[in-house]
C-alpha cells in the first residue's frame, strides 16, 4: 500500500523521536519493538500485526547492540524504521518479515555512518555553545543543544520520508524479483544472526564466577512449560542465594582467627 | 577572586539552595545529556544543558553565571543514567561554592572526572547488558506472535525502572555530596553488580535455547513401521467416521505415515535442546574476542543461510 498525508507526517515524527532516542538512549523509541509497533499503527490495518511481528525479530537480533563509551553499535533506529516502511510498501504480509528483516542489516550500517557524521558536526557546535558560555548566555546553549538533537532526529526522518515516495508498486516488483530460495535463506539467516547479539552481552558479562549460571539457564529453557517470566523468577533467586551465601562466608571467614582456606583443617586446629 | 569574595558575604547573609523542583527540572533535562554528543568532549553540551537551571538559581550576575556555564562545558563522558548520581554530587558542590564554601574548578571538575570512569563500568553492563536485553527479550517474545502487549510491556516497565533510577541516584548524590565517591567504591555496587550479571547470564543461556534458531532438514534414517503403528489411511471408514478415527489412532500414539522419518536435527534435541545454538553463540563470541566486527559475522551468517539452504542442509 501507499501512505496517505497524514500517515507521512506521523511516520516523519515517529522516524524523528527514533533518530532523536538513537543517541539519547531514554525513552527507547528507537528500539524496533518500539519503533515498529508505532509505524504499524500508523499505517493501521493488518499492518499493525505484522510490523509488531518485524519489530519483536529484529529486537531480537538487536538485543546486544549497545553505545558503549565512543564506540557506535549498528543503528537500531535506522534499521527498524527502515524496513517497517518497507515492510508496509510492500504489502505487510507476514511472508515477507524475513525479507525486511534481512534488509535491516546493511540499514543499520547505513545508519552508523549517518551516527558519526552527526556526532562530527557536533563539534563545531559544542564551540558554539562554549561562545555563549563566555557571555553567560544560556539561552543560546540551549538552542545549540535542541539544533543538535534535531540533527540526530532528522538522521532517521529525513530517509524515512524518502522512502515512503517511492511508489509502492516498485517495492512490491522488486520483492517479487526477489527468487524463494534467497528469502527462506535470509529467513533461516536471521534465525542465526539473533546469536551475534547474545553473543556481544555474553562476552561483557561472562566470568568465572557466573558461568554455571549460564550453563543453568540454558538447560532449564528446555522445559517448554517455564515461560520467560518463569525463568526470570529463578533466576532473580539464585542470584540473591548466591550473594546471600557468598557474603556468609566472607563473614564467617572473617570471623575465623586462622583461615587456612581448608575447613578440614580449622576444625583440626580448633579441636 | 574578587568574585569568590562576594560570594562569601552574600553566603552568610543569605544562603541560597536548590529547592525540589530545581532538582526535579536538572533530572528531566538530563535525559537529553547525549543530545549533543560530539567526538571532541561528547557529553559536555547535554550535560551544561542539565546543569542550567541549578546555575540560574545560585547564581546572580552575569559573570558567575559564565564562569559555571564554561566550568560545565568540561568534558564528561558516562553512561547516560549512571550520570544522575553524578550531577546530584556536583550540585551539592555548586551549592556549596554558591554558598562561600571553597570548592574551585578543579575539585569539581575533579569529582565529575574520578566518578564517570568507575561508575561508566557499572551502567553498561547493568542497564545495556542485564535490564535491556531481559525486558527487550520477554516484549519481543510476546510481540513475535503480534501481541501487542510485547511492545508496551517493554515501554513501561523500562521507563519506570529509567525514571525511578535517575530521580533517586540524583537526589542520593545531592544529599550525600561529596561522601557518594568513596560509598559507591564499596560493597553495595559490587553487589549490584555481580547479581546483576549472574541473573543476566542466566537468561541469556535460556534465551539462546529458546530463540537461536538453526534447524538442519537432512533426512538421516527411513524406517518402515509395522502394521498397527501406522494409521492405514485406506482402511478407515468414510466420512467424518473416518475423521474421528484417524484422531483417535493418532491421539493413541499411531503414526501418520507408515514410515518413520529421522533428522539430523531430531537426533541433535535427543542429546540436548539447542545445542547448535549455543556452539553458534559461543562461536560467534570467540570471533567477537578476536575482534572480528559484529556486522562482519551477521553478513556472514546471512550467507551461511542462503547457501545453506540452497544445499538442502537447513
Amino acid at each position: 500500500m501507499s501512505f496517505n498525508f497524514i500517515q507521512i507526517i506521523l511516520i516523519f515524527i515517529i522516524a524523528f523521536l527514533a533518530g532523536c532516542e538513537g543517541i539519547l538512549d531514554e525513552w527507547q523509541f528507537h528500539q524496533p519493538l518500539i519503533a515498529c509497533t508505532l509505524i504499524g499503527l500508523a499505517a493501521g490495518g493488518h499492518n499493525v500485526a505484522t510490523c509488531i511481528m518485524l519489530g519483536g525479530q529484529l529486537q531480537m537480533i538487536a538485543l546486544g547492540w549497545a553505545n558503549v563509551g565512543a564506540a557506535v553499535a549498528p543503528d537500531a533506529a535506522l534499521a527498524a524504521v527502515a524496513s517497517a516502511i518497507i515492510l508496509i510498501l510492500g504489502g505487510g504480509t507476514e511472508h515477507e518479515i524475513g525479507t525486511a528483516i534481512g534488509l535491516a542489516v546493511p540499514l543499520a550500517v547505513a545508519g552508523l555512518f549517518l551516527t558519526m557524521l552527526v556526532r562530527t558536526m557536533c563539534v563545531p557546535i559544542v564551540h558554539r555553545e562554549d561562545a555563549a558560555a563566555e557571555k553567560g548566555d544560556y539561552k543560546a546553549i540551549e538552542r545549540w543543544q535542541w539544533i543538535a538533537i534535531c540533527l540526530q532526529g532528522l538522521r532517521i526522518a529525513l530517509p524515512a520520508l524518502f522512502l515512503m515516495f517511492i511508489p509502492s508498486q516498485a517495492v512490491i516488483d522488486a520483492l517479487k524479483m526477489m527468487p524463494a530460495w534467497l528469502t527462506d535463506g535470509m529467513t533461516i539467516g536471521g534465525g542465526m544472526v539473533v546469536a551475534v547479539g547474545y553473543a556481544m552481552v555474553i562476552n561483557m558479562m561472562a566470568n568465572k564466577e557466573v558461568w554455571p549460571f549460564f550453563a543453568l539457564g540454558f538447560a532449564l529453557a528446555a522445559i517448554s512449560q517455564l515461560t520467560l517470566i518463569a525463568l526470570g523468577v529463578i533466576g532473580v533467586a539464585m542470584a540473591l542465594i548466591y550473594l546471600t551465601l557468598s557474603e556468609k562466608s566472607v563473614a564467617a571467614g572473617a570471623n575465623g582467627a586462622a583461615v587456612s582456606g581448608d575447613p578440614l583443617g580449622d576444625i583440626l586446629n580448633d579441636y | 577572586m574578587a568574585d569568590e569574595k562576594t560570594n562569601v558575604q552574600n553566603g552568610t547573609a543569605n544562603k541560597v539552595s536548590l529547592d525540589k523542583k530545581t532538582r526535579q527540572s536538572v533530572m528531566w533535562r538530563s535525559a537529553f545529556l547525549q543530545g549533543s554528543w560530539n567526538y571532541e568532549r561528547m557529553q559536555n553540551g547535554g550535560w551544561c544543558y542539565a546543569m542550567i537551571p541549578a546555575i540560574k538559581k545560585l547564581y546572580s550576575t552575569n559573570e558567575d553565571r559564565a564562569a559555571a556555564l564554561k566550568r560545565h562545558l568540561e568534558f564528561f563522558n558516562t553512561h547516560p543514567y549512571i550520570a544522575s548520581p553524578i550531577i546530584g554530587v556536583t550540585l551539592a558542590l555548586e551549592e556549596e561554592r554558591a554558598n562561600g564554601a571553597p570548592v574551585d574548578d578543579t575539585a569539581i571538575q575533579g569529582v565529575k572526572v574520578g566518578m564517570m570512569g568507575p561508575l561508566a563500568g557499572v551502567g553498561d553492563p547493568v542497564f545495556w547488558f542485564t535490564v535491556r536485553p531481559i525486558l527487550a527479550a520477554m516484549g519481543a517474545s510476546l510481540a513475535m506472535s503480534g501481541n501487542i502487549l510485547g511492545p508496551i510491556l517493554f515501554f513501561v516497565l523500562w521507563n519506570v525502572i529509567r525514571i525511578a533510577f535517575l530521580w533517586y541516584t540524583q537526589e542520593f548524590g545531592y544529599e550525600a555530596g561529596t561522601r557518594i565517591a568513596s560509598d559507591l567504591s564499596g560493597g553495595m555496587i559490587q553487589k549490584v553488580t555481580k547479581g546483576a550479571s549472574i541473573l543476566g547470564m542466566f537468561v541469556l543461556g535460556a534465551l539462546i535455547e529458546r530463540w537461536v534458531n538453526v534447524t538442519f532438514t537432512p533426512v538421516v534414517s527411513t524406517v518402515s513401521l509395522s502394521e498397527g503403528a501406522y494409521i492405514d489411511w485406506d482402511k478407515l471408514p468414510a466420512g467424518a467416521e473416518g475423521i474421528k478415527q484417524a484422531l483417535l489412532d493418532q491421539a493413541a500414539g499411531m503414526s501418520l505415515t507408515p514410515t518413520k522419518v529421522t533428522t539430523l536435527q531430531e537426533n541433535l534435541n535427543s542429546l540436548i535442546p539447542g545445542l547448535v545454538p549455543l556452539l553458534l553463540t559461543l562461536f560467534c563470541c570467540w570471533l567477537l574476542k578476536k575482534k572480528v566486527s559484529p556486522i562482519v559475522i551477521i553478513i556472514a551468517l546471512f550467507a551461511v543461510g542462503i547457501i545453506g539452504h540452497l544445499i538442502h542442509l537447513l
